[in-house]
This record gives structure tokens, sequence and C-alpha cells, in this order.
């Protein structure tokens, strides 16, 4: 049978700043057959979504296709004029972006943008284009097919905006869909869905896909074949089965083995007396002007009572908005606790900051998710790390400059850095210090908010790791909050699930690690295996689902 | 410390020619206000032409005024008022203007409240308006013409930075700086400052295009430099009834003043921009 898709030595480059030409792309090859779902995985900047674009003839700004051949359904991409490549892009090739809530105008319905397709291209009379919409909304299991097109998109949820995204690419009955990582932005009990729906399409329909993801698990669920993309170069291809259980290149190897489950090395002795660090007794924090009862008028945290015992670590874990980074602000005095009690190693804390005295500060510090805004653009890494050295500690001169080696070091980072700025750092470079400035303070217990969601999976494996390691030395415990499962039960002694601002459960992972709550069964039954069947065989309570998933 | 890493953290810039163009423009102008008593071919006072409205020629590079003085030398003299005064004005309207801006950023609350609220009050009334009833009612000397146009650019200054001091202010490394214990003079001027010096840069040239208008504007109407003082927009009003005449008197001071906001334009449209590329 004859490809859809046939890439020949596909280069792409781009133009930096000073006008150097950089190839991105560096002669990948890639067959596409009718009706086969094709994942492209890598890390960021491995080129993933650049090859996806290039199937319709787009490139970024700055960007050029510079050689090779893209045939789709037989027509050359590359060398089709812009008028002629805009007949084909809707209608025989189709893209689901990765973030439907900005690639929806939120000022026209649904409906009305959903078969905006069919009216450019001139495919289907207005009501039959309708017709059509709500029968794809009823096969992608959308609640409500017949209204939910009447509707803007801010009143429907992200995943449900995602599958009418994944509609309005259908609706022209493409012969190839462009997914580019359409489940990333979601929570792991919404993502289910959204794929079951995608794969049920893609299967009934007979459309070939491509599916861009870093996520490998997502992938091993949706696709038949992957090809594995590193600097912009084809690693490793083959059949999902083939690259999950036999993976032959070394970078393949390594992506897989950052998803094994690493469980916490050192076993925790649940004889030890355990001392408590930190306790947080019944906090409610949250936003908008006080009520009569002198609470908030939004409490995205109530009444969280949660106890972290020294040299071990606590993960607090749920989906966004269930209020777990509301409580880390709260725990840090950046938005002051309206009620509740706060103690640190047997002291009182302040709930605001600012009332806290410099030590209280000092013993308890917060590492954020964003190493990006995290460090200050203007400075260089020496100043950040010397400023809580000095601010703290009293250091200068010499003294100050040896402790920034040393920190350095404790991070694995080389001492050539100190001189730059955060922006000529990579991702888990700038995490690293980021983390190394919260150690700067010598804290007793340092609070992790997402750390590591901003990471491709083999960085933030490796910041694990480092997070391990440092906690053996320096006996510091951490609150680690996280939407991931997988990462919080690599380095927590406890976990908390945390749902609609209330803690529904604590589990310890060392005593059973089976949660009793039906929420935590649902969102940790929710986490993506390695194991292409998972989704199929996957049975969830539909009543559990209706309860507590958003999809 | 020298880095041998595979990307390097050298910083260069890339200027493009028209910027140096602006550049050297103004670059002349300073140089011409600061050395204007020692190079003037003629005392400022002194007629020295037998007619009016002279035109140019080798004795007279520029032609004469509407006294027959010389005109080149009243130019020169008057880059020293137009340049000064301006460069005084703008200075005092910037620095006030930001230090507020990012204090009520990072403040907030109330401060910021009420400072916006008089500052709007201020920046509501016409700049042309006030300028002529303060030099209405107090008159208008050097000084009284330099604190009243840095009163009326101020509110601008501290909109622009209190815009962008708020941009920065949400960022997670000024969060971090306060769970820190950091103070507040710390925050405006350590963390926030640096990230914002650049459109401050590009604010003050524009600040003082308009100063440099709104002051020749005012000497035009006579409000402005008063004689035997002039500066460039009082050498087109004392020279305005030669503009029948096409004399060169009338013409040379509106091009010194088109030639200097125009550069500052340029130059900041401009601004030598740092190229970031890891590997070059």
């Amino acid at each position: 049978m004859e490809n859809l898709v046939e890439i020949r030595g596909l280069k792409v480059e781009a133009t930096t700043d000073s006008g150097r030409r950089l190839d991105i792309i560096k002669g990948v090859d890639l067959d596409i057959a009718p009706g086969e779902i094709v994942a492209l995985i890598g890390e960021s900047g491995s080129g993933k979504t650049t090859i996806a674009l290039t199937l319709m003839g787009y490139t970024r700004t700055g960007c050029r296709i510079s050689g090779g051949s893209i045939h789709v359904a037989g027509k050359d991409m590359v060398t089709l004029s812009e008028r002629q490549r805009a007949m084909i892009r809707g209608r025989e090739i189709s893209y689901v972006p990765q973030s439907a809530a900005a690639a929806f105008n939120p000022t026209k319905r649904i409906i009305d943008q959903v078969v905006e397709v069919t009216h450019i291209h001139k495919l289907l009379p207005p009501a039959e284009a309708r017709q059509k919409a709500i029968s794809l909304f009823k096969a992608l299991s959308l609640p409500n097919p017949e209204q939910i097109g009447d509707r803007y998109p801010h009143q429907v949820s992200g995943g449900q905006l995602q599958r009418l995204a994944a509609a309005m690419a259908l609706i022209s009955d493409p012969k190839l869909v462009i997914f580019d990582e359409p489940t990333t932005a979601l929570d792991v009990t919404t993502q289910i869905e959204v794929l079951r729906a995608f794969k049920s399409v893609m299967k009934k329909s007979g459309i070939a896909g491509v599916y861009v993801s870093h996520d490998l698990a997502v992938v091993a669920q949706i696709a038949d074949r992957i090809l594995v993309l590193r600097n912009g170069e084809v690693q490793e291809v083959g059949s999902t089965e083939t690259i999950l259980n036999d993976a032959k290149h070394p970078y393949t190897r390594e992506l897989l083995s950052a998803f094994e489950p690493k469980p916490r090395g050192d076993q925790l002795d649940l004889a030890a007396e355990a001392k408590p660090l930190l306790e947080i007794n019944a906090l409610t924090a949250g936003y908008g002007p006080l009520q009569e009862d002198g609470l908030p008028l939004v409490r995205a945290v109530q009444e969280a009572s949660i106890t972290v015992q020294k040299g071990r670590n606590l993960g607090i874990i749920g989906e966004s908005g269930c209020g777990k980074s509301t409580l880390a602000r709260s725990i840090a005095g950046i938005l002051p606790a309206s009620s509740g009690k706060l103690t640190l190693d047997g002291r009182q804390l302040a709930p605001s900051a600012r009332q806290r005295s410099r030590e209280q500060l000092r013993e308890l510090q917060i590492v954020f998710q964003h190493a990006d805004t995290s460090l200050n653009p203007a400075k260089s890494i020496e100043d950040i790390l010397g400023r809580p050295l000095t601010f703290y500690h009293g250091m200068k001169g010499s003294q100050r400059s040896t402790r920034i080696d040393q920190l350095l070091d404790m991070v694995q980072l080389p001492k050539a850095l100190r001189s730059r700025t955060p922006a000529e750092l990579s991702g888990g470079q700038k995490q690293r210090v980021n983390f190394a400035r919260a150690l700067a303070a010598e804290p007793k217990i340092i609070l992790c908010d997402e750390i590591t969601s901003a990471l491709d999976t083999v960085v933030a494996a490796a910041v694990i790791d480092l997070l391990k390691e440092l906690q053996r030395e320096l006996a510091l415990s951490y609150i680690f909050i996280s939407h991931d499962l997988s990462v919080v039960e690599a380095i927590c002694d406890e976990i908390v699930v945390m749902y609609h601002g209330k803690k529904v459960e604590q589990i310890t992972p060392a005593i059973s690690k089976i949660p009793q709550h039906p929420y935590s069964q649902l969102l940790f039954s929710s986490v993506p295996k390695l194991d292409p069947n998972w989704l199929d065989s996957l049975e969830r309570d539909p009543e559990l689902v209706k309860a507590y998933a958003h999809a | 410390m020298t880095l041998s890493t595979p990307f390097s953290s050298k910083v260069s810039y890339s200027f493009s020619w028209v910027g140096m163009v602006g550049l050297a423009i103004i670059v002349f102008w300073a140089v011409i206000a600061l050395a204007a008593p020692h190079i003037i071919p003629y005392p400022i006072g002194e007629i020295v032409d037998e007619d009016y409205f002279g035109p140019m020629s080798s004795k007279l590079l520029l032609g004469s005024d509407y006294l027959g003085r010389d005109m080149l030398s009243r130019l020169m003299m008057g880059a020293r008022y137009t340049v000064g005064i301006s460069l005084a004005a703008v200075c005092i309207a910037c620095f006030t203007g930001t230090a507020l801006g990012m204090a009520a950023a990072v403040i907030g609350g109330w401060f910021d409240t009420i400072l916006s609220r008089f500052l709007d009050a201020l920046n509501s009334i016409p700049s042309k308006l006030s300028g002529l009833v303060v030099a209405a009612a107090i008159g208008s000397s050097i000084n009284v013409l330099i604190v009243m146009l840095a009163v009326i650019y101020t509110p601008g200054a501290y909109r622009f930075a209190r815009a962008l001091a708020v941009n920065v202010n949400t960022m997670d490394y000024i969060t971090v700086a306060r769970t820190r214990g950091e103070s507040i003079l710390y925050i405006i001027f350590s963390e926030i400052l640096p990230n914002i010096i650049g459109p401050l840069l590009a604010d003050f040239g524009i600040r003082f295009v308009f100063i440099t208008l709104l002051l020749s504007g005012l000497s035009f109407l006579g409000l402005g430099v008063q004689p035997p003082y002039a500066d460039w927009g009082a050498l087109v009003h004392e020279n305005i009834s030669g503009l029948p005449f096409g004399a060169p008197a009338v013409i040379v001071p509106s091009l010194a003043i088109a030639s200097l906001t125009i550069s500052v334009n340029l130059l900041i449209d401009n601004l030598p921009k740092k190229i970031r590329d890891r590997s070059a």
C-alpha cells in the first residue's frame, strides 16, 4: 500500500539574531501509511513540533525548510505555493493545538468555529455542517452534543475544549490529523477521557495521525509507531511494541528508564521516633473579600492539617485547582492564612512572611515551578546565589565566593556558570540554580512547588535523584507539591491527596500503597502506564468519574 | 572568569547606521552647547550686519537676524539653553517619576492609589496651559522653567515606570526576595530596576523630545527663555517676521529643533541590540 506521507531528508534551518544559520532538523525521513498513527516523541527542542508543522508546509517565524521533500497524498508541500498550501490546510491535513483554550476565539460560539473550515473550503452547506459537527461531538463523547456548540469557549471545561478542537480538525474528513501535545495541559483524570475519545474516533474513521508528545506513556496508548527524536535527528523508529519492549538506542532506553517507578531508596525506619518539624493545624486560606465569619470568599484551602517529620518528606498531590499551590504559598507566608496554626520546630509562625523573623524565614525556603521567572534575568548566577549568603549569613568576599562554588558543586553544576545570566542556562540548569539558592539559606525544610513539571522526563529524573542525595547529606525535609504521582512516589515518605481544597487522604507508601478514598483511587488509577493496552483495559467506575473528573 | 563550555556568554551588540546617525547629531549638538562661548564668531548681542534678515554669506554663515546680529552665534548659544534646560528638566522628571512609580508598584495598596490619583490629576491639565499659567503667575526664570517642565512630565514618567514595575513585580523572583525578608528599597533598586532600565532609557529619550518641544513652544509664545538670552524657540519667535523674506534666521533654528528631536527619536528606535547567540 502506498504511503500517505513520505518525508525524505527533511531539513529545516533557523536564522539566529546575528544572522547565522542553524540546522534544527537535520535530515529526517518519515512514512505514514493511511490510517496509521505515528507518534513523534522527544524532549523540548528536539524538533518534534517543527516536523509536525512542516507536514502542512508551515514553519515558524525565522525558520525555513532548507532541503528534502514532504509528500502528502502525492503533493510535495515544499514546492507548492502558499495559495495551494492553504487549499490543503484544514481540508486534507488538520491540526489540533496544545492549548485549545488559546486556539479558540473567546468571542465566538464554539459551533461557528468548528464548522468554519467547511465554510472556508466550501465543503458542506451550513445546516449539514452543523449536523456533522453534532455527530462528531457525539463520537467524541461530549455531554449534550446538541447544545454544547452553542456555548462560548469559556463555558466548557479544558478537557471538553480539547475534544471540541479535535472536532474542528475532523469535520473536513481530512486524510491526516496532527495532534500537538493535546493532553499535556490536562489533569490525569481528564486526560483519560480525552485520549479515549481521540482513540475511538481515529480508529473508526481510519484517518492517519501524527501525535506529538513528550510523554511516552500517553503515546503508548494511541500510536501504532513511535519515532524518537533528539536534536533534530531520528534516534530510533519502530512499532510501539518494539520501542517499549526492545529499545535499541541508548537515548530511548534513558527515556524508558525515567518512567520506571523508583521507590524511595533508603527505607523509612518506622520504628524511629518521629519528631515533628512543621505542623500545620486546620489551615484555611483563600482569596477575595473577608466574609462575616472572618474567612475569605473563595477558600482555596480548607482546614488542612498536615505534619512533616524531621528528615522525612511529604508529598502533596492533586489536580489543578485543588489548592495545593495555595497551601504552599500560605505555609511560606506569601498568602497569609486566614485561620489555622503553623508551627516550625516548636515555634509558632506568623501567618504573613512580613511578620516572621529572619531566622524563621531562613529555615523555611520555597522553590517555585518556573525557574525562568524565579531567577532575576538581570543578575548573574553568582549574584543570585550570593544574596542569601550575605543576607542571612553576612558572608562577604572570598568566604562568600568559596560558598558559591560549594553550592554549585552540590547541585552538580560547573563553577564556570557563575558569571552567566539565567538566560544562558538550560531549563534543568536553571532549576538547579533555583534550588541552590534555597540551599544557600541552610534551611530546615524546603517547599518544592511543582519543581519538575516544566522539565523534560530525563532531566526531571536527574533533578529528583539530586534532591534525594542532598537530603542524605544535609538532613533536610521536603514538602513536595506535584500533580505527578510518579514524581511524588519517588521521593516522599508520606503522600497527602488534596481535592477541592481539602485533604482527603494521607498515605504512607512504606505501610500501604493502596488508597482508600475514592478520589485517591481514581487519581492513582489514572496515571498512564507504559503498557499499550493500559487504556483499553482500564476500567473506571462511571459514578466515580462523574463525581470527581471534570472531563 | 573565562568559560570553556560550548556556548560562551560573550555578548555582542548590533547597532544600525540609522541609530548611529541619530547619536552623531546628538553628540554634535552637545559639543556645540558645551563649547559655544569659545567658538562663537561674534558676541551674540553685537549688531554686525548693516541689513536685517541678511542672507547666508561667507562673513555671516547663517545670515543675520531681525536686528542684524550674527545668527550662527545666536544659534550656538541657543543650543545651551534648549539642550541644557531640557536635559535638566528631563532628569528631574524621570528620576522622581521612576522612583515613585516603582515604589507604588512594590508597596501597592493605599500608597499606590493615592499617589496614582494625585499624579493623574496633575496629568489631566494640558501641559501648554499649565506652562502658560505658571509663566504668567511667577514669571519665567530659567530655574522656574526647569522645575515647571519637570513637574509637567513627572506624571508620565511615573505611569510608565509603574506599568513596567507592576509586570516585573508579579515575577517569582520578587516573591522569593520578599519571602527572604528583603527591604522595599532592595527590591526596587536591585531586583526591579535592572529589568526595566532599557525601556526607561527609551522613555527618557522620548520625554526629552517632548520637553524640548514644549520649551520651544513656550519660548515661541514669548513665555519661555527671556531676552537677552534666547533658546531656539525664542529665536524662531523673534525672527518670525523674516518668514516672508525667506530669511535663514527663521528657518535655521526651526531646523535645529527638528534635527535634535528627530535624531533622539532615531536613536531610541535603533538602540544597540544585544545579540544572544549561544554558540556563535
